[in-house]
Protein backbone atom coordinates (compact mmCIF):
# COMPACT_ATOMS: atom_id res chain seq x y z
CA UNK A 1 0.00 0.00 0.00
CA UNK A 2 1.25 3.52 -0.67
CA UNK A 3 1.35 6.17 1.61
CA UNK A 4 -0.08 8.21 -0.64
CA UNK A 5 -2.48 6.40 -3.49
CA UNK A 6 -5.13 7.62 -6.41
CA UNK A 7 -7.79 5.00 -7.59
CA UNK A 8 -9.11 5.53 -11.52
CA UNK A 9 -8.69 9.54 -10.29
CA UNK A 10 -9.64 12.37 -13.40
CA UNK A 11 -8.93 15.48 -12.46
CA UNK A 12 -11.57 17.99 -13.45
CA UNK A 13 -9.96 20.79 -15.30
CA UNK A 14 -12.45 23.15 -17.04
CA UNK A 15 -12.96 22.52 -20.86
CA UNK A 16 -10.94 18.74 -20.86
CA UNK A 17 -12.97 16.17 -22.39
CA UNK A 18 -11.43 13.15 -19.65
CA UNK A 19 -7.77 11.64 -19.47
CA UNK A 20 -6.37 8.99 -18.43
CA UNK A 21 -7.32 7.97 -15.04
CA UNK A 22 -4.62 7.62 -12.42
CA UNK A 23 -3.76 4.96 -10.28
CA UNK A 24 -0.83 6.26 -8.84
CA UNK A 25 0.91 4.81 -5.40
CA UNK A 26 3.47 7.29 -4.19
CA UNK A 27 5.09 4.97 -1.16
CA UNK A 28 7.03 6.57 1.80
CA UNK A 29 10.63 7.18 0.75
CA UNK A 30 9.69 7.58 -2.24
CA UNK A 31 10.48 11.14 -4.50
CA UNK A 32 8.02 11.87 -7.43
CA UNK A 33 8.57 14.35 -9.74
CA UNK A 34 5.40 16.15 -12.04
CA UNK A 35 6.41 16.90 -15.62
CA UNK A 36 4.32 18.35 -18.15
CA UNK A 37 3.76 21.75 -20.37
CA UNK A 38 2.15 24.29 -18.85
CA UNK A 39 -1.53 24.06 -18.49
CA UNK A 40 -1.10 20.30 -18.15
CA UNK A 41 -2.50 20.25 -14.90
CA UNK A 42 0.23 19.85 -12.58
CA UNK A 43 -1.22 21.89 -9.54
CA UNK A 44 -4.41 20.96 -10.27
CA UNK A 45 -3.08 17.79 -9.34
CA UNK A 46 -1.65 18.51 -6.77
CA UNK A 47 -4.47 20.67 -5.40
CA UNK A 48 -6.43 17.35 -6.15
CA UNK A 49 -3.94 15.18 -4.12
CA UNK A 50 -4.71 17.52 -1.19
CA UNK A 51 -7.82 17.36 -1.48
CA UNK A 52 -8.16 21.36 -1.74
CA UNK A 53 -10.64 20.27 -5.17
CA UNK A 54 -13.26 17.57 -5.74
CA UNK A 55 -11.65 15.30 -8.49
CA UNK A 56 -14.52 14.87 -11.84
CA UNK A 57 -14.17 11.05 -11.23
CA UNK A 58 -12.40 8.65 -8.88
CA UNK A 59 -10.77 8.66 -5.51
CA UNK A 60 -7.56 9.98 -3.36
CA UNK A 61 -6.21 7.53 -0.72
CA UNK A 62 -4.13 8.64 2.37
CA UNK A 63 -2.77 5.70 3.94
CA UNK A 64 -6.06 3.53 3.08
CA UNK A 65 -8.41 6.13 3.97
CA UNK A 66 -10.39 8.12 1.29
CA UNK A 67 -9.54 11.59 1.74
CA UNK A 68 -13.70 12.88 1.42
CA UNK A 69 -13.98 10.61 4.54
CA UNK A 70 -11.02 12.47 6.32
CA UNK A 71 -11.54 15.83 8.59
CA UNK A 72 -9.78 18.67 7.37
CA UNK A 73 -7.50 18.92 10.13
CA UNK A 74 -6.30 15.28 10.39
CA UNK A 75 -5.50 15.57 6.95
CA UNK A 76 -3.34 18.01 7.31
CA UNK A 77 -1.43 16.55 10.36
CA UNK A 78 -0.51 13.98 7.29
CA UNK A 79 -0.26 15.99 4.72
CA UNK A 80 1.56 19.34 3.54
CA UNK A 81 1.38 21.39 0.50
CA UNK A 82 3.90 23.88 -0.65
CA UNK A 83 1.95 26.48 -2.96
CA UNK A 84 2.78 27.97 -5.91
CA UNK A 85 1.33 31.21 -5.22
CA UNK A 86 0.41 33.06 -2.40
CA UNK A 87 -1.21 35.89 -1.09
CA UNK A 88 0.46 38.22 1.51
CA UNK A 89 -2.47 41.02 1.79
CA UNK A 90 -1.74 41.24 5.59
CA UNK A 91 1.64 41.98 7.16
CA UNK A 92 3.09 39.34 8.98
CA UNK A 93 6.63 38.50 10.01
CA UNK A 94 8.82 35.01 8.69
CA UNK A 95 8.72 33.66 12.28
CA UNK A 96 5.07 33.95 12.20
CA UNK A 97 4.39 32.62 8.95
CA UNK A 98 6.77 29.67 9.77
CA UNK A 99 4.69 28.88 12.98
CA UNK A 100 1.65 28.91 10.49
CA UNK A 101 2.22 24.96 10.25
CA UNK A 102 1.50 23.97 13.98
CA UNK A 103 -1.96 25.22 13.67
CA UNK A 104 -3.24 22.21 12.72
CA UNK A 105 -1.87 20.87 16.15
CA UNK A 106 -2.85 23.19 18.34
CA UNK A 107 -6.83 23.23 19.66
CA UNK A 108 -8.26 26.56 19.69
CA UNK A 109 -7.91 27.75 22.62
CA UNK A 110 -4.20 26.59 22.90
CA UNK A 111 -1.17 29.54 22.62
CA UNK A 112 2.00 28.08 20.33
CA UNK A 113 4.35 26.79 22.90
CA UNK A 114 8.29 26.76 23.49
CA UNK A 115 8.01 23.45 21.26
CA UNK A 116 5.68 24.99 18.47
CA UNK A 117 8.17 27.98 18.13
CA UNK A 118 11.49 25.20 18.59
CA UNK A 119 9.89 23.70 15.61
CA UNK A 120 9.37 26.52 13.84
CA UNK A 121 12.81 27.51 14.46
CA UNK A 122 14.72 24.75 13.55
CA UNK A 123 12.38 24.61 9.88
CA UNK A 124 13.63 28.09 9.62
CA UNK A 125 17.35 27.46 10.50
CA UNK A 126 17.52 24.47 7.61
CA UNK A 127 16.16 27.03 5.00
CA UNK A 128 19.02 29.54 5.99
CA UNK A 129 16.13 32.14 7.23
CA UNK A 130 16.82 32.64 10.96
CA UNK A 131 18.57 35.74 10.05
CA UNK A 132 15.33 37.04 8.56
CA UNK A 133 13.02 35.41 11.33
CA UNK A 134 11.74 39.22 11.93
CA UNK A 135 11.51 40.25 8.82
CA UNK A 136 7.98 41.42 7.14
CA UNK A 137 6.94 39.02 4.09
CA UNK A 138 6.45 42.19 2.21
CA UNK A 139 10.63 42.79 2.29
CA UNK A 140 11.43 39.81 1.24
CA UNK A 141 13.02 39.00 -2.35
CA UNK A 142 11.24 36.14 -4.61
CA UNK A 143 13.07 33.13 -3.33
CA UNK A 144 13.41 34.38 -0.14
CA UNK A 145 9.92 33.90 0.06
CA UNK A 146 9.76 30.54 -1.64
CA UNK A 147 12.01 29.09 1.31
CA UNK A 148 9.23 30.61 3.67
CA UNK A 149 6.81 28.55 2.67
CA UNK A 150 8.98 25.55 2.52
CA UNK A 151 9.92 26.80 6.01
CA UNK A 152 5.77 26.26 7.21
CA UNK A 153 5.30 22.68 5.42
CA UNK A 154 8.68 21.59 7.39
CA UNK A 155 7.01 23.28 10.76
CA UNK A 156 3.96 21.30 9.75
CA UNK A 157 6.43 17.97 9.57
CA UNK A 158 3.66 15.81 7.08
CA UNK A 159 4.21 12.27 6.44
CA UNK A 160 2.89 13.26 2.91
CA UNK A 161 4.96 16.07 0.92
CA UNK A 162 3.18 17.78 -2.22
CA UNK A 163 5.63 20.79 -3.46
CA UNK A 164 4.47 22.85 -6.49
CA UNK A 165 7.42 23.67 -8.11
CA UNK A 166 9.70 24.25 -4.96
CA UNK A 167 12.39 25.51 -6.89
CA UNK A 168 10.40 28.76 -8.35
CA UNK A 169 12.74 31.89 -7.93
CA UNK A 170 15.74 30.22 -6.21
CA UNK A 171 19.49 30.28 -6.58
CA UNK A 172 21.50 27.61 -8.23
CA UNK A 173 22.44 26.84 -4.51
CA UNK A 174 18.85 26.73 -3.05
CA UNK A 175 18.07 24.98 -5.66
CA UNK A 176 20.02 21.80 -4.67
CA UNK A 177 19.43 22.74 -1.19
CA UNK A 178 15.82 22.48 -1.12
CA UNK A 179 15.61 19.26 -3.40
CA UNK A 180 18.52 18.20 -0.51
CA UNK A 181 15.69 18.82 2.00
CA UNK A 182 12.65 17.17 0.15
CA UNK A 183 15.40 14.02 -0.35
CA UNK A 184 15.99 14.27 3.09
CA UNK A 185 12.61 13.90 4.34
CA UNK A 186 11.82 11.44 1.65
CA UNK A 187 14.63 9.42 3.35
CA UNK A 188 12.86 9.45 7.15
CA UNK A 189 9.74 7.67 5.55
CA UNK A 190 7.90 10.64 4.06
CA UNK A 191 6.30 10.25 0.50
CA UNK A 192 7.37 13.36 -1.62
CA UNK A 193 5.48 14.58 -5.12
CA UNK A 194 6.38 17.56 -6.64
CA UNK A 195 6.12 19.60 -9.60
CA UNK A 196 8.99 20.83 -11.52
CA UNK A 197 9.70 22.22 -14.74
CA UNK A 198 13.72 21.47 -14.65
CA UNK A 199 14.49 18.16 -16.42
CA UNK A 200 17.25 17.82 -14.75
CA UNK A 201 16.50 18.17 -11.17
CA UNK A 202 13.77 15.82 -11.90
CA UNK A 203 16.67 13.27 -13.69
CA UNK A 204 19.21 13.83 -10.20
CA UNK A 205 16.40 14.21 -7.98
CA UNK A 206 13.51 12.52 -8.24
CA UNK A 207 13.13 8.21 -8.71
CA UNK A 208 9.44 8.31 -9.86
CA UNK A 209 8.33 9.95 -12.49
CA UNK A 210 4.91 11.24 -14.14
CA UNK A 211 4.05 12.73 -17.26
CA UNK A 212 0.98 14.84 -17.84
CA UNK A 213 0.10 15.58 -21.51
CA UNK A 214 -2.28 18.62 -22.37
CA UNK A 215 -4.64 16.21 -23.82
CA UNK A 216 -4.99 14.64 -20.04
CA UNK A 217 -2.63 11.48 -21.34
CA UNK A 218 -0.50 10.74 -18.46
CA UNK A 219 2.30 8.01 -17.96
CA UNK A 220 4.20 7.14 -15.05
CA UNK A 221 6.78 4.72 -13.83
CA UNK A 222 10.51 4.37 -12.51
CA UNK A 223 12.09 8.05 -13.69
CA UNK A 224 15.19 6.48 -15.97
CA UNK A 225 12.12 4.80 -17.90
CA UNK A 226 10.36 7.73 -17.73
CA UNK A 227 13.21 10.21 -18.84
CA UNK A 228 13.99 9.20 -22.46
CA UNK A 229 14.53 12.17 -25.18
CA UNK A 230 11.59 10.83 -27.24
CA UNK A 231 9.12 10.87 -24.65
CA UNK A 232 9.71 14.53 -23.12
CA UNK A 233 10.16 15.50 -26.48
CA UNK A 234 6.70 14.60 -27.03
CA UNK A 235 5.90 15.87 -24.03
CA UNK A 236 7.04 19.23 -24.54
CA UNK A 237 6.86 19.78 -28.25
CA UNK A 238 10.59 20.86 -28.26
CA UNK A 239 13.50 18.92 -29.16
CA UNK A 240 16.09 18.28 -26.95
CA UNK A 241 20.16 16.97 -26.79
CA UNK A 242 20.98 14.89 -23.94
CA UNK A 243 24.23 13.89 -22.10
CA UNK A 244 25.50 12.33 -19.52
CA UNK A 245 27.08 14.12 -16.46
CA UNK A 246 28.35 12.65 -13.57
CA UNK A 247 26.46 9.17 -14.78
CA UNK A 248 22.95 10.97 -14.69
CA UNK A 249 21.11 11.99 -18.06
CA UNK A 250 21.50 16.34 -19.23
CA UNK A 251 18.65 17.46 -21.26
CA UNK A 252 19.08 20.56 -22.95
CA UNK A 253 16.60 22.39 -25.68
CA UNK A 254 17.99 22.27 -28.91
CA UNK A 255 17.17 25.32 -31.02
CA UNK B 1 16.31 29.33 22.31
CA UNK B 2 16.01 31.26 25.37
CA UNK B 3 15.89 34.26 22.92
CA UNK B 4 13.38 32.97 21.16
CA UNK B 5 11.26 31.93 23.85
CA UNK B 6 11.16 35.77 25.40
CA UNK B 7 10.84 36.81 21.74
CA UNK B 8 7.58 34.48 22.03
CA UNK B 9 6.59 36.39 25.52
CA UNK B 10 6.72 39.25 24.42
CA UNK B 11 4.82 38.64 21.13
CA UNK B 12 1.91 37.66 23.79
CA UNK B 13 2.36 40.17 26.74
CA UNK B 14 -0.67 41.81 27.44
CA UNK B 15 1.22 45.24 27.34
CA UNK B 16 -0.95 47.03 24.47
CA UNK B 17 -4.12 45.82 25.76
CA UNK B 18 -3.80 47.23 29.08
CA UNK B 19 -3.06 50.43 27.85
CA UNK B 20 -6.14 50.21 25.72
CA UNK B 21 -8.22 49.38 28.79
CA UNK B 22 -6.85 52.34 30.49
CA UNK B 23 -7.62 54.87 27.84
CA UNK B 24 -11.13 53.07 27.55
CA UNK B 25 -11.72 54.28 31.16
CA UNK B 26 -10.08 57.00 30.70
CA UNK B 27 -12.68 58.42 27.63
CA UNK B 28 -14.98 57.26 29.52
CA UNK B 29 -14.27 59.76 32.40
CA UNK B 30 -14.30 62.48 30.20
CA UNK B 31 -17.15 61.78 28.30
CA UNK B 32 -19.05 62.05 31.82
CA UNK B 33 -17.10 65.36 33.29
CA UNK B 34 -17.63 67.31 29.52
CA UNK B 35 -20.73 68.50 28.20
CA UNK B 36 -23.49 71.54 29.14
CA UNK B 37 -22.40 71.43 32.78
CA UNK B 38 -18.75 70.47 33.14
CA UNK B 39 -18.28 68.74 36.70
CA UNK B 40 -14.69 68.74 38.24
CA UNK B 41 -13.35 65.65 39.28
CA UNK B 42 -14.18 66.12 42.93
CA UNK B 43 -17.92 65.97 41.95
CA UNK B 44 -17.73 63.37 38.81
CA UNK B 45 -16.10 60.78 42.08
CA UNK B 46 -19.19 61.97 44.78
CA UNK B 47 -21.83 60.97 41.79
CA UNK B 48 -20.26 58.24 41.29
CA UNK B 49 -19.75 57.40 44.43
CA UNK B 50 -23.89 57.87 44.87
CA UNK B 51 -23.78 61.16 46.91
CA UNK B 52 -23.41 64.92 45.77
CA UNK B 53 -25.66 67.37 43.93
CA UNK B 54 -28.43 64.82 43.04
CA UNK B 55 -28.70 66.76 39.39
CA UNK B 56 -25.47 66.10 39.08
CA UNK B 57 -26.33 62.34 39.46
CA UNK B 58 -29.44 63.17 37.14
CA UNK B 59 -26.95 64.28 34.59
CA UNK B 60 -24.48 61.54 34.66
CA UNK B 61 -26.09 58.38 35.31
CA UNK B 62 -29.65 58.89 33.49
CA UNK B 63 -27.85 61.43 30.45
CA UNK B 64 -24.43 61.11 30.43
CA UNK B 65 -23.13 58.02 31.47
CA UNK B 66 -25.78 55.62 28.69
CA UNK B 67 -24.67 58.35 26.23
CA UNK B 68 -21.01 57.18 27.01
CA UNK B 69 -21.24 53.49 27.14
CA UNK B 70 -23.63 53.55 23.73
CA UNK B 71 -20.88 55.47 21.89
CA UNK B 72 -18.22 53.02 23.36
CA UNK B 73 -19.97 49.85 21.93
CA UNK B 74 -20.78 51.16 19.21
CA UNK B 75 -17.17 51.95 18.50
CA UNK B 76 -16.01 48.72 19.47
CA UNK B 77 -18.86 46.78 17.02
CA UNK B 78 -17.59 48.61 14.13
CA UNK B 79 -13.81 48.53 14.58
CA UNK B 80 -14.31 44.50 15.08
CA UNK B 81 -16.50 44.14 12.14
CA UNK B 82 -14.31 46.20 10.31
CA UNK B 83 -11.59 44.20 11.21
CA UNK B 84 -13.53 40.78 10.56
CA UNK B 85 -14.88 41.79 7.04
CA UNK B 86 -11.27 42.91 6.17
CA UNK B 87 -9.92 39.14 6.65
CA UNK B 88 -12.90 37.36 5.30
CA UNK B 89 -12.52 39.38 1.91
CA UNK B 90 -8.26 39.55 2.31
CA UNK B 91 -8.76 42.59 1.44
CA UNK B 92 -7.40 45.28 3.78
CA UNK B 93 -9.30 48.26 1.95
CA UNK B 94 -12.70 46.71 3.38
CA UNK B 95 -14.94 48.27 5.93
CA UNK B 96 -17.82 47.20 7.63
CA UNK B 97 -19.84 49.29 5.32
CA UNK B 98 -18.25 48.06 1.82
CA UNK B 99 -20.70 45.04 1.47
CA UNK B 100 -23.67 47.37 1.16
CA UNK B 101 -25.03 47.03 4.44
CA UNK B 102 -24.67 50.35 5.80
CA UNK B 103 -26.94 52.18 2.55
CA UNK B 104 -29.63 49.16 2.92
CA UNK B 105 -30.09 50.77 6.74
CA UNK B 106 -29.84 54.09 5.62
CA UNK B 107 -32.59 53.50 2.58
CA UNK B 108 -35.10 51.65 5.46
CA UNK B 109 -34.55 54.20 8.02
CA UNK B 110 -35.15 56.90 5.40
CA UNK B 111 -38.37 56.08 4.62
CA UNK B 112 -39.35 55.49 7.83
CA UNK B 113 -38.08 59.31 8.26
CA UNK B 114 -40.04 60.27 5.55
CA UNK B 115 -43.15 58.07 6.83
CA UNK B 116 -42.91 60.25 9.95
CA UNK B 117 -42.44 57.21 12.31
CA UNK B 118 -40.79 57.46 15.70
CA UNK B 119 -37.11 56.76 16.85
CA UNK B 120 -37.84 53.30 17.46
CA UNK B 121 -39.11 52.18 14.33
CA UNK B 122 -37.01 54.26 12.66
CA UNK B 123 -34.01 52.00 14.19
CA UNK B 124 -36.29 48.91 13.36
CA UNK B 125 -36.11 50.00 9.91
CA UNK B 126 -32.80 50.33 9.83
CA UNK B 127 -32.09 47.13 11.34
CA UNK B 128 -34.41 45.42 8.84
CA UNK B 129 -33.01 47.05 6.00
CA UNK B 130 -29.20 45.94 6.89
CA UNK B 131 -29.95 42.48 6.92
CA UNK B 132 -31.98 42.42 3.93
CA UNK B 133 -29.27 44.35 2.03
CA UNK B 134 -27.09 41.45 3.77
CA UNK B 135 -28.94 38.34 2.88
CA UNK B 136 -29.22 40.34 -0.86
CA UNK B 137 -25.62 40.46 -1.40
CA UNK B 138 -24.81 36.78 -0.19
CA UNK B 139 -27.45 35.49 -2.21
CA UNK B 140 -26.47 37.06 -5.15
CA UNK B 141 -22.84 36.88 -4.53
CA UNK B 142 -23.53 33.03 -4.20
CA UNK B 143 -25.27 32.96 -7.43
CA UNK B 144 -25.25 29.89 -9.85
CA UNK B 145 -21.43 28.64 -9.21
CA UNK B 146 -19.24 28.90 -6.26
CA UNK B 147 -18.53 32.53 -4.45
CA UNK B 148 -15.12 34.04 -3.91
CA UNK B 149 -14.35 37.11 -1.52
CA UNK B 150 -13.77 39.14 -4.84
CA UNK B 151 -17.67 38.40 -6.56
CA UNK B 152 -18.92 38.81 -2.71
CA UNK B 153 -16.85 42.17 -2.78
CA UNK B 154 -17.87 43.48 -6.20
CA UNK B 155 -21.41 42.68 -5.55
CA UNK B 156 -21.48 44.80 -2.60
CA UNK B 157 -19.06 47.24 -3.68
CA UNK B 158 -22.55 47.49 -6.60
CA UNK B 159 -25.06 47.23 -4.38
CA UNK B 160 -23.49 49.84 -2.10
CA UNK B 161 -23.93 52.38 -5.15
CA UNK B 162 -27.51 51.51 -5.70
CA UNK B 163 -28.04 52.38 -1.92
CA UNK B 164 -26.14 55.46 -2.53
CA UNK B 165 -28.37 56.25 -5.23
CA UNK B 166 -31.51 55.61 -3.65
CA UNK B 167 -30.15 57.53 -0.90
CA UNK B 168 -29.78 60.77 -2.96
CA UNK B 169 -33.41 59.99 -4.72
CA UNK B 170 -34.99 59.78 -1.43
CA UNK B 171 -33.00 63.37 0.19
CA UNK B 172 -33.75 65.20 -2.81
CA UNK B 173 -37.50 64.01 -2.48
CA UNK B 174 -37.62 64.70 1.05
CA UNK B 175 -39.14 68.24 2.88
CA UNK B 176 -36.64 70.40 3.57
CA UNK B 177 -38.09 70.28 7.21
CA UNK B 178 -36.85 66.53 7.72
CA UNK B 179 -33.42 67.21 6.02
CA UNK B 180 -31.14 67.88 8.66
CA UNK B 181 -32.46 64.70 10.86
CA UNK B 182 -32.19 62.80 7.87
CA UNK B 183 -28.60 64.06 7.28
CA UNK B 184 -27.06 63.83 10.50
CA UNK B 185 -28.86 60.32 10.39
CA UNK B 186 -26.70 59.56 7.59
CA UNK B 187 -23.63 60.56 9.36
CA UNK B 188 -23.93 59.03 12.44
CA UNK B 189 -25.36 60.83 15.16
CA UNK B 190 -25.92 59.12 18.96
CA UNK B 191 -28.53 61.18 20.42
CA UNK B 192 -31.15 58.82 20.03
CA UNK B 193 -29.30 55.61 20.67
CA UNK B 194 -31.29 54.55 23.76
CA UNK B 195 -30.18 51.89 26.17
CA UNK B 196 -26.37 51.52 25.44
CA UNK B 197 -26.78 47.62 26.75
CA UNK B 198 -27.95 46.15 23.49
CA UNK B 199 -24.77 47.14 21.76
CA UNK B 200 -22.17 45.90 24.99
CA UNK B 201 -23.58 42.80 25.37
CA UNK B 202 -23.51 42.41 21.24
CA UNK B 203 -20.06 43.75 21.52
CA UNK B 204 -19.49 41.17 24.29
CA UNK B 205 -20.97 37.77 22.57
CA UNK B 206 -19.12 39.12 19.15
CA UNK B 207 -15.77 38.58 21.25
CA UNK B 208 -16.91 35.68 22.94
CA UNK B 209 -17.39 33.54 19.22
CA UNK B 210 -14.34 35.74 17.73
CA UNK B 211 -12.03 35.35 20.13
CA UNK B 212 -11.48 31.02 20.40
CA UNK B 213 -11.16 31.70 15.85
CA UNK B 214 -8.34 34.05 16.29
CA UNK B 215 -5.18 31.53 14.94
CA UNK B 216 -7.76 30.46 12.66
CA UNK B 217 -8.19 33.83 11.33
CA UNK B 218 -4.69 34.50 10.79
CA UNK B 219 -4.01 31.01 9.03
CA UNK B 220 -7.13 32.56 6.77
CA UNK B 221 -5.57 35.90 6.59
CA UNK B 222 -2.79 33.85 4.38
CA UNK B 223 -5.94 32.90 1.63
CA UNK B 224 -8.63 30.12 1.27
CA UNK B 225 -6.58 27.26 0.11
CA UNK B 226 -3.50 27.91 2.61
CA UNK B 227 -5.92 27.93 4.87
CA UNK B 228 -8.05 24.78 4.02
CA UNK B 229 -4.52 23.05 3.64
CA UNK B 230 -3.55 23.79 7.07
CA UNK B 231 -6.73 22.03 8.11
CA UNK B 232 -9.84 24.55 8.56
CA UNK B 233 -12.77 24.39 7.62
CA UNK B 234 -12.75 27.83 5.15
CA UNK B 235 -16.30 28.10 3.58
CA UNK B 236 -18.36 27.18 7.11
CA UNK B 237 -15.60 29.92 8.94
CA UNK B 238 -16.52 32.29 6.45
CA UNK B 239 -20.26 32.00 6.47
CA UNK B 240 -19.76 32.90 10.37
CA UNK B 241 -17.33 35.84 9.69
CA UNK B 242 -20.12 37.30 7.21
CA UNK B 243 -23.16 36.44 9.49
CA UNK B 244 -21.43 38.03 12.39
CA UNK B 245 -19.93 40.91 10.72
CA UNK B 246 -23.15 41.56 9.14
CA UNK B 247 -24.82 41.33 12.38
CA UNK B 248 -22.38 43.46 14.38
CA UNK B 249 -22.86 45.78 11.87
CA UNK B 250 -26.10 46.12 11.62
CA UNK B 251 -26.77 46.54 15.54
CA UNK B 252 -24.12 49.63 15.64
CA UNK B 253 -26.11 51.54 12.38
CA UNK B 254 -29.36 50.67 13.89
CA UNK B 255 -28.02 52.15 17.67
CA UNK B 256 -26.07 55.45 15.66
CA UNK B 257 -26.82 55.56 12.21
CA UNK B 258 -23.59 54.70 9.47
CA UNK B 259 -20.63 56.27 11.20
CA UNK B 260 -17.53 56.32 8.87
CA UNK B 261 -13.96 55.85 9.59
CA UNK B 262 -13.83 53.76 12.30
CA UNK B 263 -14.19 50.02 10.86
CA UNK B 264 -11.97 50.80 8.30
CA UNK B 265 -9.28 52.23 10.14
CA UNK B 266 -9.02 51.94 13.56
CA UNK B 267 -7.73 47.99 12.39
CA UNK B 268 -5.31 49.44 10.15
CA UNK B 269 -4.00 51.91 13.05
CA UNK B 270 -3.61 49.29 15.51
CA UNK B 271 -1.85 46.42 12.65
CA UNK B 272 0.67 49.14 12.11
CA UNK B 273 1.19 49.37 15.66
CA UNK B 274 0.50 45.57 16.77
CA UNK B 275 1.02 43.13 13.79
CA UNK B 276 -1.43 40.89 12.31
CA UNK B 277 -2.27 38.62 15.28
CA UNK B 278 -6.10 38.64 15.25
CA UNK B 279 -5.73 37.20 19.07
CA UNK B 280 -4.52 40.50 19.81
CA UNK B 281 -5.66 42.77 16.96
CA UNK B 282 -9.77 41.48 17.87
CA UNK B 283 -9.74 42.36 21.36
CA UNK B 284 -7.56 45.76 20.57
CA UNK B 285 -9.91 46.71 18.09
CA UNK B 286 -13.00 47.14 20.56
CA UNK B 287 -10.75 48.36 23.00
CA UNK B 288 -9.63 51.29 20.17
CA UNK B 289 -12.50 51.62 18.59
CA UNK B 290 -14.89 52.29 21.34
CA UNK B 291 -12.22 54.52 23.14
CA UNK B 292 -12.31 56.42 19.74
CA UNK B 293 -16.00 56.76 19.40
CA UNK B 294 -16.47 57.89 22.97
CA UNK B 295 -14.02 60.46 22.56
CA UNK B 296 -15.23 61.28 19.20
CA UNK B 297 -19.07 61.82 20.50
CA UNK B 298 -17.96 63.78 23.40
CA UNK B 299 -15.70 66.09 21.51
CA UNK B 300 -19.09 66.19 19.10
CA UNK B 301 -21.81 67.63 21.64
CA UNK B 302 -19.52 70.00 23.47
CA UNK B 303 -17.28 71.79 20.45
CA UNK B 304 -19.96 74.09 19.44
CA UNK B 305 -22.74 73.43 22.64
CA UNK B 306 -25.77 73.61 22.51
CA UNK B 307 -25.57 72.21 19.10
CA UNK B 308 -24.42 69.02 18.46
CA UNK B 309 -22.37 67.92 15.21
CA UNK B 310 -22.68 64.72 13.89
CA UNK B 311 -19.73 62.16 15.54
CA UNK B 312 -19.07 61.37 12.18
CA UNK B 313 -17.75 64.32 11.28
CA UNK B 314 -15.57 63.58 14.39
CA UNK B 315 -14.40 60.33 14.02
CA UNK B 316 -12.89 61.19 10.84
CA UNK B 317 -11.68 64.55 12.06
CA UNK B 318 -9.56 62.66 14.59
CA UNK B 319 -9.00 59.68 12.50
CA UNK B 320 -7.61 61.35 9.32
CA UNK B 321 -4.63 62.82 10.73
CA UNK B 322 -3.52 60.57 13.07
CA UNK B 323 -3.43 57.63 10.69
CA UNK B 324 -1.64 59.69 8.55
CA UNK B 325 0.92 59.84 11.30
CA UNK B 326 1.20 56.38 11.89
CA UNK B 327 0.96 55.57 8.18
CA UNK B 328 4.04 57.88 7.76
CA UNK B 329 5.71 56.52 10.90
CA UNK B 330 6.05 52.98 9.89
CA UNK B 331 8.23 51.46 7.72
Amino acid sequence: MGALETRQLVIDIPGRAGGRPLDLRVGTGERWGVLGPNGAGKTTLLHTLAGLRAPRSGEVRLDGDPLSRLRRRALARRLGLVFQDRHDDFPATVRETALIGRHPFLSPWQQEGPEDLARAEAALARLDLTHLAERGLATLSGGERQRVSLATVLTQAPRVWLADEPTNHLDLHHQVAVMGLLAEQANRGCAVMMCLHDLNLAARWCDHVLLLYPDGEACWGAADAMLVPAALERLYGQPLTTAMVDGAPVFVPRT
Amino acid sequence: MSGARSRLSRRLRPGPLAWLVLAALLSQLIALALGSVALSPAELAAALAGDGDALHRTLLLELRLPRALAAFGTGALLAMAGALMQILLRNPLADPYVLGLSGGASVAALVAMLAGWGVALVSGAAFAGALASTLIVFGLAHGTGSWTPTRLLLTGVVMAAGWGALITFLLAVSPVERLPGMLYWLMGDLAYAGSPWPVLAVAALGLAVVLPLGRTLNVLARGGLQAAALGVAVRPLEWTLYLLASLVTAVAVTTAGSIGFVGLMVPHMLRLRLGNDQRRILPACLLAGGTLLTLADTLARTLIAPQQLPVGVITALLGVPSFLYLLYRSR
